[in-house]
């Protein structure tokens, strides 16, 4: 049901690595690393500023692939990585946009499952890579059908 | 900030965290903007047939990854790859590891996972320190 939109990607979305949600998400996952959070020990660190914790891509927004409307409800969560080329850094601009990599459809022990591949894509303004993320959703039969009625 | 000379194949960074608590995921929707509320809501849990809220397979994975994050003076997690292979409930207790597999030239090869207190590995999965 998705197949017409692998390959589609959002136009990118400029986002910010800002010092108060990012005190916010590591004290949310228990890493509050002075790394992150303390300006002192950013400058005098290798990066000369702070890095963010590599899950903290998770706040940013990616943009809207057109004509892909997932329900909040009912994924799963399968799998999920991250690649970066170096650390993000506090205080910078991401331009961050995601596509469908692929759809396909296998049969499981509660009937026909969707594996959705999503990437994610965070770039420099000047379109230098810094980060990609994938991950893989799982739609069961049940939530499928209900979005198709 | 410790020093990646201290790592060694066949002991493995550890932590143990304190049972998950329905504050620690009300936290994590709140600074991730993932608001399902099969994570916070106990009606929308079961529901959605689940035995009650669960964790965002996110806050493991964030967790998990601070393992590493004493040692980023000297390396940056370059890949972090995980599957999600059991849910993680409320009062359920976790235990992070991280075990060196191998190291070639300037990259440490890591096998990452969280345990729960049934020693049921709910995420399994790899990552790569690079040397800066």
């Amino acid at each position: 049901m998705f197949e017409s939109l692998i390959g589609t990607r959002s136009t990118p979305v400029k986002n910010i690595v800002e010092r108060g949600s990012l005190k916010a998400f590591s004290k949310a996952i228990g890493d509050e690393s002075p790394i992150y959070l303390d300006e002192s020990v950013g400058k005098r660190s290798r990066y000369g500023c702070n890095i963010a914790p590599p899950t903290y891509p998770r706040v940013f927004d990616y943009g809207e692939i057109q004509g892909f409307n997932l329900p909040n409800v009912g994924l799963i969560h399968g799998k999920q990585s991250f690649h970066y080329e170096r650390p993000l850094l506090v205080g910078e601009t991401v331009m961050c946009s995601t596509s469908l990599e692929n759809y396909y459809e296998r049969n499981g022990k509660s009937g026909l499952l969707g594996f959705l591949i999503l990437k994610r894509y965070g770039e420099e303004p000047g379109g230098k890579l810094i980060f990609t993320e994938e991950q893989v959703v799982i739609i069961t039969e049940a939530v499928r059908e209900g979005m198709s009625s | 900030m410790n020093m990646v000379k201290e790592f060694s194949v066949g002991t493995p960074l550890e932590v143990t965290l304190p049972p998950v608590s329905r504050l620690d995921l009300i936290k994590y929707a709140g600074a991730s903007g993932d608001f399902n509320p099969i994570h916070t809501i106990d009606e929308e849990a079961t529901k959605a047939g689940l035995q009650g809220i669960i964790a965002h397979g996110m806050w493991t994975m964030g967790n998990l990854a601070k393992l590493f994050t004493p040692y980023y003076e000297e390396v940056f997690l370059e890949d972090y790859s995980v599957a999600f292979k059991g849910m993680v409930f409320l009062g359920d207790v976790l235990t992070l590891k991280a075990s060196l597999s191998s190291i070639q030239n300037d990259r440490y090869y890591f096998d990452v996972a969280a345990l729960n207190q049934k020693n049921e590995s709910v995420v399994k999965g790899s990552a790569i320190l690079k040397r800066l």
